[in-house]
């Protein structure tokens, strides 16, 4: 009795499987998405540990809402100010898609502040993530720069004389100040060039940059694992030259390809 | 497992430590009396440079006493380099695959660099080149009676619309030489390029149709200029009197062509001795950007932009 549904059960799930076998046996991609979703963690990750990917969820919800802002935004001076008040006012559901990017733009950048502080407080940064922090902290800065582009757009009294105190800033800056801000403004003064100046970067040069710089990042995450907690019992810094294993607190070490094994801390094995 | 990952000749791969040294302390000390000593004086920012100089040298002598005091033997690396150099003076070794290898890239980085220098060049270089101002005429010099202020507001380039709106105050000083005298102040505060404000009673603004585009004229009767943004104030002739701007409000040159105020090009200014007509004017070649010293020891740390 057992055994008849069994089978069934067998060739329903052949059958639903197909498809992804399919795509398996052609990309090996069912495979990479399991390596990446069921990889070994430390048995004592927290909540804290989420706030990487609620920064990179922040982020996809600016994509997406950027994206779709940008069907009806006019980067023009004369039209600028307007097609933000039609976006607002007379586009259905207009008001929330602008709400959530701007209002999500605050929230990329305080989990930002979160995540970094966490990876700090966790000592996360250290031998062998050094890399990671440093791809984290050109994150920053171009979210920061994201943020000085993006304020411009809405092409209102705000937007424009914060913009120009933000760009006398830059022109402050020893020796590079006054070239920056003259490439920021698009010539000696803010013209009509500047908002298309300040839209392309802001929708397509630092996103860019973004997306590449964090497929990066999570490359590291995923090849160097995570880390304990300090508090934890686990915690690898003190042993290193230890045989690391599973249960020391770092993911266990996997071979690739054709069993060069690669340790977890990156060295090739002699 | 555990046989594989010991490696006992890790050991010497791992970072060596310098001893621990307290002179960083004292060299970011000295660094800080050489900043101060910009604001303040330039005998303290002597003392810093010569304090800087004798602890970082302690500092260096510090962390490199391990280096100094037992110079092992260099062991020379694996001659990996040697190998290779090795293979290439080997005639046989120089094979096709590797020419069209070392072809393919220098090719790739034509092509690469054909496209991309262009690229980068239009990319940058029109925020530098052809950097001018336009002449602005600011309508007949009867709409500036001798000895008053006015708010002269006007588009610089009428083709950009709103966004070029500029605004000057403008004073007739009447004849000097028995050639008239005007002081032509622009309202960009020299912090971080906010407007300022006359401080005074604003008049009734007039529209006045010139040769180019509209022009109102405000009548005022300032006390000085003052800036909403961040607090700067300057006197009458633009000199800074209280707040964070780092030189005097810059002016514009201007021409008298068929009995009509033109507007010239701006120019930046360190500061103004005397008034009106008689004023003597320290004058930066041209118009450089807000928050830049055009005096004192700040203006080393910004180049002359031709």
């Amino acid at each position: 009795m057992a055994r008849t549904k069994s089978k069934r059960r067998q060739q329903l799930g052949q059958l639903v499987n197909y498809p992804l076998d399919w795509l398996e046996e052609r990309s090996g991609l069912v495979g990479a998405v399991k390596y990446f979703l069921f990889r070994r963690v430390p048995h004592d990750t927290n909540w804290f540990h989420t706030l990487g990917s609620a920064t990179l969820t922040a982020f996809i919800v600016q994509t997406v809402t950027g994206v779709i802002l940008a069907f009806y935004y006019k980067p023009s001076p004369n039209e600028a100010y307007d097609s933000i008040q039609m976006i607002t006012n007379d586009l259905t559901l207009g008001w929330l898609v602008r709400g959530m990017h701007r209002w999500g733009a605050s929230v990329f950048i305080i989990l930002l502040f979160l995540h970094m502080g966490r990876v700090f407080l966790f000592g996360a940064y250290k031998y062998p993530r050094e890399l990671n922090w440093l791809l984290g902290v050109l994150l920053l800065a171009l979210a920061m720069l994201e943020g000085f582009t993006g304020y411009l757009l809405p092409w209102d009294e705000t937007a424009y004389w914060a913009t120009v105190v933000g760009i006398n800033l830059n022109a402050t800056a020893p020796f590079a100040g006054p070239f920056l801000s003259d490439f920021l403004r698009g010539g000696q003064e803010i013209g009509t060039n500047t908002l298309s100046i300040f839209y392309s970067m802001h929708m397509l040069l630092i996103p860019g940059a973004l997306i590449g710089l964090i497929t990066l990042h999570l490359y590291l995450v995923i090849r160097l694992g995570v880390t304990s907690p300090p508090w934890s019992e686990d915690a690898a810094g003190d042993e290193r030259d230890e045989v690391v294993t599973a249960k020391r607190g770092l993911v266990e070490p996997r071979p690739r390809g054709n069993g060069a094994g690669i340790d977890v801390r990156g060295r090739p094995d002699a | 497992m555990a046989d594989e990952l010991e490696r006992p000749e890790h050991r010497e791969s791992e970072p060596h430590l310098p001893s621990p040294t307290i002179w960083p302390f004292a060299f970011a000390g000295a660094v800080a009396l050489i900043l101060l000593g910009l604001i303040v004086s330039l005998t303290i920012t002597a003392i810093g440079v010569v304090l800087a100089v004798v602890f970082g040298f302690l500092w260096i002598r510090d962390v490199t006493r391990d280096l100094r005091a037992e110079p092992e033997p260099v062991e020379a690396p694996p001659p990996v380099v040697v190998e290779e150099e090795e293979e290439a003076v080997e005639p046989e070794r120089y094979t096709r695959s590797k020419f069209l290898e070392a072809s393919t890239l220098g090719l790739g980085a034509a092509i690469g660099g054909i496209v991309t220098v262009p690229v980068l060049g239009f990319a940058v270089l029109p925020a530098f080149v052809d950097q001018d101002y336009p002449d602005i005429d600011l309508g007949a010099l009867d709409n500036y009676p001798e000895g008053d202020w006015v708010i002269a507001t006007f588009t610089s380039v009428p083709e950009d619309g709103p966004v070029s709106r500029r605004t000057a105050f403008v004073r007739n000083n009447g004849l000097r030489n028995q050639v008239p005298s005007f002081t032509i102040i622009s309202n960009r505060c020299v912090h971080l390029g906010c407007p300022t404000q006359p401080q005074g009673p604003p008049g009734e603004p007039a529209e006045v149709q010139t040769t180019a585009v509209p022009v109102t004229l405000t009548p005022t009767q300032p006390s000085g200029f003052g800036c909403p943004c961040h607090g700067g104030a300057y006197d009458i002739e633009g000199n800074r009197t209280a707040g964070p701007p780092v030189r005097a409000l810059d002016r514009y040159e201007y021409l008298i062509v068929n009995g009509s105020l033109v507007l010239g090009n701006p120019y930046s200014v360190s500061h103004v001795d005397g008034q009106g007509a008689d004023a003597t004017i320290y004058r930066y070649g041209e118009a450089v950007d807000p928050g830049v010293h055009v005096d004192g020891p700040e203006q080393i740390l910004y180049p002359y932009i031709p």
